[in-house]
């Protein structure tokens, strides 16, 4: 009895004293339940860096938003969704009007907004304020950082859910979806924006450098475990739940940086599952025998 | 005969140098038409000014066929077959003009999913997902996904380059029935038996129009021999075509 309370003061204990952790939690389970599925998408396009890249696109509008309004997180976050919306529209731009393909224009608009955004931040603040946008804290979510991030999830997997087929269509067949008169880019372009606007979400719990974690880890673990896309989708976010569970815990008890443990945690996950899933190492190695033909 | 394409002055162009040469012609409504000519000779660029997706340098093309009525089977489809989805929901999208984001896929429409896949000699196959495939077979599920289309307008790129030639009977005799369906068909072919057994009209291509009628007498040996002549390397000197564009309008309509 006295064990099982134990282990119930461990596992809940922190999260009944201490409001941050309690609105820790939340906020970490709601990015895990649209990052991770958005990262899932992301891997079915063969864009998992994609994530990479557009969380440094952000910095630029971040700044910007620090520069004009200090730590505001309305103004870091409409500034960083808003430039990470026109790095994506103008590398799709370039793939469309030149012979430079999507991934290749990315690369490029990409960088030149991340070196932007670093000029402006070290033109204006501290080392302290640029470790806290990319690192985040996640123990410093206040109310108004809960709504947004709760919001954007919200949305996100609203829009995932009623634009299904047509997301999914448009990353299996483009060709197919423009013959039949669809504006494919439509599709691609607001799944896009979803992907911005989760990254911004998740930069003032993670940080812009280990939001992606959240996003692309799960997912690209979940492809170890199912092969129909719903099932990916579902576990992607079971374990992006998880990772960002046991990472509070960890941030709690040993008193480390919440983002970067959150991180590890799905890492540990991806690392468990690339040896035990169905389709990881193992699975392999014990080879079944093989059926009549 | 209602035409369903129109031709006129058709010149595409990749870094100047044509692919297509003033191309003028009709495509009738319900007609079953093969593509010949050598490598490199704008057949399958014809069929993607038809479908809108490379610039007519000069000249248009206007399809009378309703935007979504369309079937278009590329060479090479820029398709992912590692996508988790299953070889039935493949077919499916098929319905995608009709169904839309929203709409319920009845009981019905599943039984003629599976009913395609059958046709296409893939029955027992629908559960299993499209990466279990081969090429051959993944070509079969397009051709079964097209049965679900309804369209006017059927075009299709070298549909037979991976298939067996079992298969490839069964699928000319899809091919025929779209025919008596009264659907326009095009299809880029290479091999001239089967042109002449299943095709009544054929186009030959060598960037220009060598010949475009009744398959027996375009398929002749003199045309033939016209259409081997075409120099497959471009010529980094030539000079400016003389042909006027006439009217200057560019692009793709939908009358």
């Amino acid at each position: 009895m006295s064990l099982l309370h134990t282990i119930y003061q461990f596992a809940v204990g922190p999260f009944q004293e201490f409001a941050f952790m309690r609105r820790a939690l939340v906020a970490t389970l709601a990015l895990a339940l649209s990052s991770a599925p958005l990262g899932v998408m992301l891997t079915l396009r063969r864009m998992s860096l994609f994530g990479e890249a557009l969380s440094h696109a952000v910095l630029p509008g971040v700044a910007a938003g620090f520069i004009f309004f200090g730590l505001s997180l309305p103004a870091l976050s409409i500034g960083g969704f808003l430039a990470g919306v026109i790095v994506v529209a103008v590398a799709g731009l370039i793939s469309r009007h030149t012979e430079l393909k999507e991934d290749a224009s990315l690369a490029a608009v990409y960088v030149v907004a991340l070196a932007l955004g670093v000029i402006l931040i070290s033109g204006h603040g501290t080392q302290l304020d640029l470790l806290h946008i990319l690192f985040g804290n996640v123990l410093g979510v206040d109310t108004e950082g809960l709504l947004l991030v709760a919001g954007v999830s919200s949305l996100s997997v609203l829009l995932m859910a009623g634009l299904y087929r047509g997301l999914l269509l448009e990353s299996f067949d483009p060709t197919y979806l423009a013959a039949s008169g669809a504006r494919g880019t439509l599709y691609q372009q607001l799944f896009l924006m979803l992907v911005v606007m989760n990254l911004v979400a998740s930069f003032q719990t993670l940080g812009t450098l280990m939001a992606v974690g959240l996003m692309m880890l799960p997912a690209v673990s979940a492809r170890l475990w199912h092969d129909t896309l719903p099932a990916q989708l579902v576990n992607s976010a079971v374990q992006a739940g998880l990772a960002g569970y046991s990472g509070l815990m960890f941030s709690y008890y040993a008193s480390v940086p919440s983002g970067p443990v959150i991180i590890v945690c799905a890492g540990g996950l991806y690392f468990l599952s690339l040896i035990f899933a169905p389709r990881g190492w193992l699975p392999r190695i014990l080879r079944r025998p093989h059926l009549r033909a | 005969m209602p035409v369903a394409i129109s031709l006129e002055n058709l010149t595409v162009t990749y870094r100047r140098h044509p692919a297509l040469h003033h191309v003028n012609g009709d495509f009738e409504h319900g007609s079953l038409t093969a593509i010949v000519g050598p490598n490199g000779a704008g057949k399958s660029t014809l069929l993607k000014s038809i479908m809108g997706q490379v610039r007519c340098n000069s000249g248009r093309v206007i399809t009378h066929a309703a935007i979504g009525r369309i079937a278009f089977l590329p060479q090479q489809a820029e398709i992912d077959r590692s996508f988790p989805i299953s070889v039935l929901d493949c077919v499916m999208l098929g319905y995608w003009k009709r169904a839309g984001l929203f709409r319920r896929i009845s009981g019905e429409m599943v039984q003629r999913a599976e009913d395609a896949l059958a046709a296409v000699g893939l029955g027992g196959f629908a559960q299993r997902s499209i990466a279990s495939l081969s090429v051959g077979q993944f070509q079969r599920v397009l051709f079964a996904r097209i049965l679900l289309q309804d369209a006017e307008l059927i075009l299709l790129d070298e549909p037979f380059s991976a298939i067996d030639t079992k298969t490839t009977n069964d699928l000319l005799r899809i091919v025929q029935s779209w025919h008596a369906e009264k659907r326009t068909v095009i299809a880029v072919l290479h091999d001239y038996e089967q042109v002449r057994r299943a095709f009544p009209q054929t186009l030959l291509l060598a960037r220009n129009v060598v010949a475009w009628g009744a398959t027996e007498q375009v398929l002749c040996h003199e045309n033939l021999h016209r259409a081997r002549t075409m120099a497959e390397a471009v010529d980094d000197h030539a000079p400016l075509c003389a042909v006027e564009v006439a009217d200057g309008v560019n692009g793709v309509e939908h009358a």
